[in-house]
């Protein structure tokens, strides 16, 4: 147990931090729209693991406060994958470069 | 004291056979319908017999009280505990009961509706043989019988009104019992509805009853009302027996609502010879009989009631005097009549009027039968001037009907000779005479009566044939099923008189003494509290025999000779287009009777709006269609109306909101930013992830500068 | 121990609604039957009240207590509290009879939108139920509105050609009257308050309360209740929503909306506008206005009946003539005016919701409502013919069947408060017998000259069991009516007393009546 008291916070955040640029690579890198969500999901848990991280010096919100984030991870992904599968029967792709509706 | 006791049985009976009827009537045979039908009626019967034998021994121990039997409280609570308040402040129970009563006046009432009442249910099972809806038919009668013995027997008036409406209700389906025949159907609307007018006032009078005496029990109100409390004249009781009274006036057909009678002969003739001759009519005699106690202490009502009925007597007997259809001579009659009868009880003479209604009940019920019965051997004619001739071929129905004419036209010792020279004779004595008039017209009905009976004698029996030759092939005598009562109702009509044999003819009047019990009372009453006794009831009949009674008495006798003779003069050779003797003297007169008196028009014309004066459309039906004019155009019109200020109000409102706030105000603005903001579109060029790509640089842009900063 | 049988009957229908949620739309067999099974059980659930409620009828305030004040919403003072007395629990008994009835009776009439058609439909009987039962003004409110969208779907989804106008006007004009009723209310909440220093929607607990405002501000509340209920009842010139939702409303909406939603109206009445200002009904001239207007939508809506050519439309206004009976009872202000007008509200469901079902059997077989398209139908349909005749009997007031039993005590009561009023009113028992006596001859009596109407097929054992319960009930209370008065005696007495406060002798144990009759009765009555 010598070995994980060694680990400080400062490993949790590079882990989170890493984790939240692999997540933006993906999000901006992808063009498939649920790999896109996927990479969201990997930035949520990024801030999760900082926020837990975080509760270990400042008390337990950041423990309440990941848990709602949970949830609401939970809800966009059923909301985001609902948006996706209405898109893909219209449009029969899932390719971001194809929803360029927004244009002005 | 068995039948006493189960008193109730007697209209149970025919409303079980009735509710058969209602369930099973359509499945069962024609033999079956008329076994239970008439057995019941039967049983009816007889158990009114018993009752009315063990009545007479109750009565004796009892110091002639009614006798009462209460089964349940019907409308209202007997636990005390929902009262109202009456005109003087005390409260009364709201508690009707389901309680019949029997005394000498339901007792008379009740003998005669169920025997007259089995005799014609055995007539209708010949005469109605070959009609179609049998079991609709019997299952009717027996359910009148049931309303009947309702209103006779209840010990309230709320179940008076029960029985009342529901024999009217009978009576509506009964003549509309072709229901196919337009005419049918309009007569039994306008039996009902005519009904229901003369309902809507008992219905107040019995709640001016309820309010002035806390109670609708005969015997409280009769009680209360013998007690002395209230003084002759009383108003609050004149209104209450005037509403009565047009309940009354409905039921019994009198001027001004008799209108639906003649109209009811739509129906079968045994439903005219039972509901609309012998029993229902008399519904307002009786009414009026049972509340004497109060008639008598509203001296108004009594004048009311003794003139209408006058008025009624000659009205309707001028003009059944030129009336063609048998059926219809026999219905203005029976109005007539039923002006007689509330003439006797309007002069006081109570126990005069109700022995008219029971000799009537017989003659009249006969007569009907024997026009049935003229009617079935003509296969179906009504019209008296396509007869002719029918004495030798139906001699049965010929020989009852005779009985019955010189029954009605007061010849002795026939039954009506009696009762309706009792009437005559109490209208001239009472009131020292005040009424005299009354008696004059009385007498002159008299006479029309005798004069439009043998008409019809005559030019039904006597004269030329003057039908088709496939009709006269066809006449024969009717079944032993019709003839049989006929020949019981004649026995009847003859001997039914004898029992109101005049002291002055050396009899005993048994008849009045019967009912002493339920008038006699009025007359001490008065005298006791040596009051002026203005309305002596029923003890008129002095012991000594006074010569005026004889000189009127063959008065009446001579008016009945005159009218036979009269019409033998006219009619007894009559051939096809024979004269009319009141057309050749009168026209516009005959023209006038031979329309009515143009009543229904008239009536058609102000009170139901069934026709238009010019375009304008009085009455009910003018008020309906006024009152749906003001609801579609006023009242929905202002809800509309409103609809449309608020519609038109968001219309403006949203003219402005379009054009001003949003056109002007914001879409202007826009307008003006749009060609501003050219080169900031060229940054929204669609594609979410470069969007994302631009703020992720933008953020780390921002970080990196003040990290290194 | 609190009994929770309230509960279970209101929320029956919600449960069967709930579930048919989850039957696919297509099924519109199991639908049917799933909605006719809830709606008899909701039924069947009601009956164990009747011996429950009968053993204690004598006894004085609500019964069946459930729930309590301001358990709820507890910050506003809001609770889930319910309660009957006699007058609610016949009107309870009625809507769980009627629901079943019309739910039944649309088993063939509604072909498309089963699934929503079932669903509103139970959704809006648990709203009725609730509005009977509910004790507390904000739940009162709650099921007073609730029940409004059911019903609005049901005539502008199923209705007829002018479905849109009728609906919109049925649920515009009722929100009219309910939005100044929910400001009457407010002021009661906030005037408790002021009085107590608690804030509360109990209606037990505003009983206090509520009578001692005084009279100037106790007249505009009044008003304010008074047009709430006088549109829903509807009371002249309130009326004119009613014949267009009826018409253009289904078979089994009319029926309900007959039988069950126009008496929340004169309910409302007698559980709330009564008792909550005495001062303002027994003004003479207040009282003289409602019952003014009670004559006038007597007779009015007679006449207007008499001239109908659309057989629905007869119905519709002759409802305003019967509830015209109702609402001159109440302000007859006596137990027998109150009681003759509870009693004549249960007999104006039964006989107007079995008109209204007449009138849509010919409907389903003919798609026509116009009178003069009939006339002769007595021959082909004779069971039709015989069941109408008795309800249109029962409907004009003939005696032994219920209408007379109502119209009389009406009348009664009202005649010992006012001779003329009595009067008044009675013309509008003529004009009944003329209007459906003569609508019976247009269309069943003579031959039948319409040929579309020869091959017309006699009423369907499933019609005919519609019929069955409302015909009994028909007779039971035109031949035995006294279990009904004693169930209303109670709460009548009650209401009246509270509203006659200074004459408070009605509940005297024993009537103080003339004494020969005490003397006469005892020794002859054998």
């Amino acid at each position: 147990m010598e070995a994980l008291g060694q680990i400080s916070t400062l490993h949790y955040l590079v882990l989170a931090a890493a984790l939240f640029v692999l997540g933006v690579i993906g999000v901006l890198t992808r063009r498939n729209v649920v790999i896109i969500l996927m990479s969201i999901e990997l930035i949520l848990n990024a801030v999760n693991l900082n926020l837990l991280a975080f509760s270990r010096l400042y008390g337990l919100h950041g423990q309440v406060f990941s848990i709602f984030v949970i949830t609401d991870a939970a809800a966009e992904a059923a909301v985001g994958l609902g948006i996706i599968i209405a898109f893909f029967r219209n449009k029969e792709t899932v390719n971001v470069d194809e929803v360029d509706l927004m244009k002005w | 004291m068995f039948f006493l006791d189960h008193i109730w049985l007697i209209p149970l009976f025919p409303a079980f056979g009735a509710a058969v009827m209602f369930f099973f009537g359509r499945k069962l045979q024609k033999q079956t319908v008329s076994i239970v039908c008439v057995g019941m009626v039967a049983l009816s019967f007889l158990w009114a017999c018993g009752a009315v034998w063990q009545y007479q021994g109750w009565a004796e121990a009892n110091h002639h009280q009614p006798f009462q039997k209460v089964m349940f409280t019907w409308l209202g609570t007997d636990t005390g505990h929902m009262n109202y308040t009456t005109h003087d402040g005390t409260l009364a129970p709201f508690q009707a009961d389901a309680g019949f009563l029997l005394d000498p006046l339901s007792a008379i009432w009740l003998l005669f509706v169920t025997g007259v009442g089995l005799l014609i249910h055995i007539y209708s099972t010949g005469y109605m043989a070959h009609e179609g809806g049998y079991y609709r038919f019997f299952g009717y009668l027996n359910l009148f019988m049931f309303s009947m013995l309702t209103l006779i027997m209840g010990n309230n008036y709320a179940l008076m009104f029960v029985g009342w409406e529901g024999v009217g209700l009978c009576s509506y389906l009964l003549i509309g019992f072709y229901f196919h025949r337009p005419a049918a159907s309009a007569a039994a609307n306008k039996a009902f509805i005519v009904n229901r007018i003369g309902d809507a006032g008992f219905l107040l009078g019995m709640f001016t009853i309820a309010w002035y005496f806390g109670s609708l029990r005969y015997v409280d109100v009769n009680l209360l009302a013998r007690s002395g409390h209230f003084n002759i004249g009383d108003p609050i009781i004149t209104a209450a027996t005037l509403l009565l009274f047009v309940g009354a006036c409905g039921k019994s057909a009198q001027l001004p609502l008799y209108v639906w009678l003649p109209d009811a002969m739509e129906g079968p003739t045994p439903v005219s010879a039972l509901i609309h001759a012998a029993t229902m009519v008399t519904a307002g005699v009786y009414m009026v009989a049972r509340s004497n106690a109060l008639f008598v202490l509203a001296p108004t009502s009594m004048k009311t009631v003794a003139i209408v009925g006058a008025l009624t007597a000659i009205f309707a007997a001028s003009i059944g005097l030129v009336q063609n259809d048998i059926k219809r001579v026999l219905a203005y009659s029976t109005v007539s009549q039923l002006g007689y009868m509330f003439l006797a009880l309007g002069v006081g003479a109570f126990a005069a009027g109700v022995f008219h209604v029971f000799t009537h009940a017989f003659f009249k019920a006969l007569l009907f039968l024997g026009a049935g019965s003229v009617i079935h051997a003509m296969s179906g004619e009504q019209d008296m001037r396509n007869m002719g001739h029918l004495a030798k071929k139906i001699p049965t129905t010929y020989r009852t009907i005779l009985i019955a004419t010189l029954a009605i036209a007061g010849i002795p010792p026939f039954a009506g000779f009696f009762s309706k020279d009792e009437i005559l004779w109490q209208t001239w004595s009472s009131e020292g005479g005040a009424y005299r008039i009354l008696w004059l017209v009385g007498f002159i009905t008299a006479l029309m009566t005798a004069f439009y009976m043998f008409r019809l004698v005559f030019l039904t029996f006597y004269g030329k044939p003057r039908m088709d030759h496939e009709v006269e092939h066809h006449i024969h005598e009717s079944p032993k099923s019709m003839t049989v009562p006929l020949v019981v109702l004649a026995v009847c009509a003859v001997c039914a008189g004898w029992l109101g044999w005049p002291h002055s003819l050396g009899g005993s009047n048994r008849f009045e003494h019967y009912l002493d019990p339920v008038f006699a009372r009025e007359a001490q009453v008065f005298q006791e509290e040596g009051k002026e006794a203005q309305l002596v009831a029923g003890e008129k009949e002095e012991k000594h025999t006074n010569p005026l009674e004889y000189g009127l008495m063959f008065l009446s006798v001579a008016a009945a000779g005159v009218g036979f003779g009269l019409a033998r003069r006219y009619y007894a050779a009559a051939d096809k287009g024979y004269a009319e003797p009141i057309e050749q003297a009168a026209p516009p007169v005959y023209r006038t009777l031979q329309n009515k008196y143009y009543v229904d028009e008239a009536y058609d014309y102000v009170f139901t709006g069934r026709r238009k004066i010019g375009d304008v459309r009085l009455g009910a039906m003018g008020l309906g269609e006024a009152s749906s004019w003001v609801d579609a155009k006023v009242i929905d019109g202002t809800v509309n109306g409103a609809g449309r200020i608020t519609r038109l109000s968001g219309k403006i409102s949203s003219w402005w909101d379009k054009w001003i706030i949003d056109g002007l105000l914001v879409n202007g603005l826009a307008l003006i930013t749009h060609p501003l903001s050219w080169f900031a579109r060229l940054l929204q060029w669609g594609l979410v992830q470069w969007y994302a790509l631009v703020m992720v640089v933008g953020l780390v842009g921002f970080v990196a500068y003040y990290a290194w900063r | 121990m609190q009994s929770h049988i309230l509960s279970i009957i209101l929320f029956t229908p919600l449960l069967g609604a709930l579930l048919l949620l989850f039957v696919p739309k297509e099924n519109k067999h199991a639908i049917r039957w799933i909605a006719n099974m809830f709606a008899l059980a909701g039924f069947l659930i009601s009956l164990p009240l009747v011996p429950m409620f009968w053993e204690q009828r004598f006894e004085p305030g609500f019964k069946f207590l459930e729930g309590g004040a301001n358990n709820w919403i507890p910050s506003i003072g809001a609770g889930y509290n319910l309660g009957i007395d006699g007058i609610s629990f016949l009107l309870i008994m009625l809507t769980t009879l009627l629901g079943w009835i019309s739910i039944l009776s649309s088993w063939t009439a509604i072909e498309d939108r089963v699934k929503e058609y079932y669903i509103w439909f139970l959704v809006l009987q648990t709203g009725m139920l609730g509005v009977f039962m509910a004790l507390d003004f904000f739940l009162f409110f709650v099921f007073w509105e609730a029940m409004l969208v059911p019903m609005y779907l049901l005539i502008g989804i199923w209705g007829g050609p002018r479905k849109l106008y009728a609906a919109i006007k049925f649920f515009l004009y009722t929100l009219a009257g309910s939005v100044l009723m929910l400001l009457g209310i407010l002021f009661l909440y906030f005037n408790h308050h002021t009085l107590t220093g608690i804030y509360t929607f109990s209606i037990p607990a505003l009983y206090q309360t509520a009578p001692q405002i005084p009279y100037h501000y106790a007249f505009w509340l009044f008003l304010a209740f008074f047009i709430g209920f006088a549109i829903k009842v509807p009371m002249f010139p309130f009326h004119t929503w009613l014949p267009d939702a009826h018409v253009e409303a289904p078979t089994a909406g009319s029926v309900i909306l007959a039988g069950v939603l126009l008496k929340m109206g004169t309910y409302g009445f007698v559980r709330f506008a009564l008792p909550f200002f005495p001062g303002v009904v027994t003004n003479p001239k207040v009282r003289g206005w409602m019952i003014a207007l009670s004559i006038i939508g007597i007779i009015y809506g007679a006449l207007v009946s008499l001239m109908q050519k659309d057989m629905k439309k007869l119905v519709a206004y002759s409802s305003v003539s019967h509830l015209g009976f109702c609402t001159l009872g109440i302000f007859a202000l006596n137990s027998q005016g109150i009681a003759g007008s509870v009693l004549q509200q249960i007999n104006h469901g039964i006989s107007t919701g079995a008109l209204f079902l007449i009138v849509g059997i010919l409907y389903e077989r003919r798609h026509t409502r116009e009178i003069s398209e009939y006339g002769g139908i007595s021959n082909v349909m004779p069971v039709y013919a015989t069941i109408t005749m008795i309800m249109f009997l029962s409907s004009m007031g003939l005696p032994l069947l219920n209408g007379f039993i109502g119209e009389f005590t009406i009348l009664q009561g009202t005649f010992m408060e006012n001779r003329a009023w009595a009067a008044w009113a009675v013309p509008g028992v003529v004009l009944a017998a003329a209007y459906l006596l003569w609508l019976y001859q247009r269309v069943f009596f003579g031959k039948v000259t319409n040929p579309k109407n020869e091959k017309l097929h006699d009423l369907t054992p499933r019609e005919v069991l519609t019929f069955v319960p409302l015909l009994i009930l028909a007779f039971w209370i035109g031949l035995y009516p006294k279990p009904f008065f004693q169930i209303l005696e109670q709460p009548v007495n009650q209401i009246v007393q509270t509203v006659r406060q200074p004459n408070a002798n009605v509940n005297a144990e024993l009537p103080v009546v003339h004494p020969e009759i005490v003397a006469q009765t005892s020794q002859g009555g054998k």
